[in-house]
């Protein structure tokens, strides 16, 4: 689950660790009252979506139609961007009205952009250095790793590519923890010197820390900051929980924010399916997610794009594939759509009696495809072949993805 | 012989008395696993399907009998205390089969394990299977058939697919593993490939791989340099976005790294020989052993 910024150092502050003064707002009268209650002449208004890159983001309607294909680019196009340094009241709320209700488009939202639904007001700064700094786990060693580097402000993904060796990084211990001998290799590997360096190793360690205790996937700090007083500070922070580890944070719960998410993909979890929409014509429903992927990988091979990623689980009933059938009906791009089923523990039968169940009730307009293997396939196919409906059965993955191919193109 | 498990495995289930632990131990059981004991606190000195004891600790259950495999049904929340139970009780294999246990909770484990020596395969994985001799796990046991090709996979029904492709055209397997789809697991592909590769009576292998993490590169450098048998190798969730989670807890690309291009890249570059299509999982390795369909 991902989370805003505001929410962010919420949590950071909670660990103790440091951030600036800040307050989200939902209107421009609430954003300046947040500026009041910070005080100071200088403040900080940043737009709360989970996309990344807002800084360089244009507004719809605010900017043309070339600044916002820029933007989308992820480059640097002319007018505001969805993060903004002003120095008066006025201006706070004038940044929060532009920002509130409107549509951001950055590097991650695409074209049609994000709307804000809330503004983070926070105390302006004197930056003199940005880094980045990451905190995640590194799968290949089993253990949390701390990444940094001296280039803050640029994605990660771009420091990797071009110069790796730019990426300090050193594990946590599963016993012991981050030591603050590592988190020195790590400021002394950033150049900083005097005061900085034991403010940064505090930092370091409490981020790992917060990291831990509160169950992050992912808790990454772009840009983290030298103040001119040398104060280390996270300027941005973006978390990502771990889905399973959430029933222990019931108060993480309340982050969740449904304008961020796609409505079916919601509707799914509500029936506990595991659903992602993509941008293609076919839809798919299949237990287990490896051959969920798999079957997306063999509808692209045969020349059609899938329109979700679709897992019914291992325990998936008649009312759950009920609804993942609505699910994947509910959206206008499906052309057809393709059930693939290897049946485990999951019996056959009792699939093709939820498809049948399916279609009666939600009705069927778009050709419909059935693969059936593993675990009672044989009851499973004859109930399909004696329901009367118009579904065509396949009898291999080939031999389903072929299918479903030509009855879309309508051959 | 096969690897890991075989018809001289003694196997302990942990959570015995649960919904799934109790119908899958059933199944394990009617395969012909040689099912020894099962553990529910609490329940000790009581019977699963009037012939299995139970007891209330794993250390129990192996002093009593001798099991040297558990099989874990615990729920997340506990499932982690319960594989270094089983650990610290000597059992030498681990098959914890939970679907969702947090990450933190596992990054203690790992190190636990390697102090004792003991191998986990999991979690959240359907288990491991030598055909006709023992089942330790979920899959449907008569989808399989005693053979020579090893097939090792992150996914639960892909797993399937690709021994349901070998048997429809004769070619049974030594040992199927799922390693799980979890970001931190007991068992990677490289150890599979590496346990497959020494077993003498495996001939060729199906490595089947997925979006998320660097597992698939590094096994496939491992085997480009040491393994002798022949390798054919899938990635699944080339067609997926990157960013988002699919399904399984590890299945993500971030950062540009764990894409299947990448890892397919690799299987290439080692000699693995690839299939886009999932469908030709079988038919691939039976052209690559001259076996004739």
């Amino acid at each position: 689950m991902k989370i805003h910024e505001y929410q962010g150092k919420e949590v950071l502050r909670k660990y103790g660790v440091p951030t600036l003064q800040g307050g989200a707002a939902d209107s421009p009268e609430a954003a300046v009252a947040a500026a009041r209650a910070i005080g100071g002449s200088v403040w900080v208004v940043k737009s709360q979506v989970h996309a990344g890159g807002r800084g360089k983001g244009r507004f719809i309607g605010e900017v043309d139609d070339d600044a916002l294909d820029i933007a989308a680019a992820g480059g640097d196009a002319p007018g505001k961007g969805g993060v903004r340094v002003v120095k008066t009241l006025d201006d706070v709320a004038a940044a929060a009205r532009a920002m509130l209700g409107n549509r951001l488009v950055t590097k991650q939202t695409g074209r049609e952009g994000a709307i804000v639904h809330k503004v983070f007001v926070e105390q302006g700064c004197q930056i003199s250095r940005e880094f980045y700094l990451a905190v995640l786990l590194d799968r290949s060693v089993g253990k949390v790793v701390v990444m940094a580097s001296a280039e803050g402000g640029t994605e990660i993904e771009e420091v990797a590519a071009h110069r790796p060796e730019a990426i300090l990084k050193e594990w946590g211990d599963p016993l012991t923890g981050l030591g603050a001998w590592q988190a020195r290799k790590l400021a002394f590997g950033l150049g900083l010197t005097g005061k900085a360096v034991g403010n940064f190793v505090k930092l370091a360690q409490g981020l790992y820390r917060a990291a831990l205790a509160a169950d992050t996937a992912m808790l990454e700090v772009n840009p983290l900051i030298l103040t001119a007083d040398e104060q280390i500070l996270p300027l941005d922070a973006k978390i990502t929980f771990d889905d399973n580890a959430l029933y222990r944070h019931p108060e993480y719960q309340t982050y969740a924010d449904p304008n961020e998410v796609d409505p079916q993909e919601l509707e799914a979890a509500k029936y506990d399916l595991s659903y992602v929409k993509l941008d293609g014509n076919i839809g798919c429903l299949v237990n287990g997610a490896g051959l969920a992927m798999a079957t997306m990988d063999i509808i692209k091979f045969y020349g059609e794009e899938p329109a979700n990623f679709l897992d019914v689980g291992g325990g998936a009933d008649k009312e759950k594939v009920t609804a993942a059938f609505k699910i994947i009906t509910a959206d206008p791009a499906v052309k057809g759509i393709l059930v693939n089923i290897f049946g485990g523990i999951m019996k056959c039968d009792v699939i093709a009696e939820g498809v049948i169940a399916a279609v009666r009730e939600t009705g069927l307009s778009v050709p419909l495809v059935v693969r059936l293997e593993g675990t009672n396939v044989e009851m499973g196919k004859k109930i399909i072949g004696e329901s009367g409906l118009k579904v065509i059965a396949a009898d291999s993955m080939s031999d389903a993805a072929e299918k479903i191919v030509a009855a879309v193109r309508g051959v | 012989m096969a690897i890991l498990v075989n018809k001289d495995t003694r196997l302990v289930v942990q959570g015995i008395t649960g919904g799934a632990g109790s119908f899958h131990a059933s199944q394990c059981k009617a395969y012909g696993t040689n099912v020894v004991a099962g553990v529910t606190p609490g329940k000790g000195g009581t019977f699963f399907e009037g012939t299995v004891p139970i007891f209330d600790t794993v250390d129990q259950a192996v002093r009593a009998t001798g099991a040297n495999a558990s099989m874990i049904f615990v729920p997340p929340p506990f499932a982690a205390d319960a594989i270094m139970e089983a650990a610290e009780a000597g059992v030498a294999l681990l098959v914890p089969i939970t679907e969702g246990i947090p990450v933190r909770d596992m990054l203690p484990v790992l190190p636990f394990l390697r102090a004792r020596g003991v191998r986990m395969i999991g979690p959240n994985c359907p288990g491991i299977i030598t055909p006709g001799q023992c089942k330790i796990g979920i899959m449907p046991g008569h989808i399989h058939k005693p053979g020579r090709i090893g097939v090792v996979s992150r996914s639960g029904t892909l797993t399937y697919e690709a021994v349901g492709q070998l048997t429809r055209i004769g070619l049974g397997q030594s040992t199927a593993i799922g390693i799980g789809g979890d970001p931190i697991i007991g068992t990677k592909h490289i150890d599979a490939l590496q346990l497959f590769n020494d077993d003498p009576d495996t001939d060729a292998i199906i490595m089947i791989g997925e979006i998320g993490g660097s597992a698939e590169e590094e096994a496939a450098a491992w085997a480009g340099l040491h393994c002798k048998k022949p390798i054919v190798g899938f990635i699944a969730g080339a067609t997926a976005p990157p960013g988002r989670r699919m399904g399984h807890a590890g299945a993500i690309i971030s950062g540009g790294q764990g894409t299947a291009e990448a890892k397919y890249a690799a299987m290439t570059a080692a000699g693995i020989h690839i299939v886009r299509s999932p469908a030709e999982m079988g038919s691939k390795l039976a052209e690559l052993i001259g076996h004739r369909v």
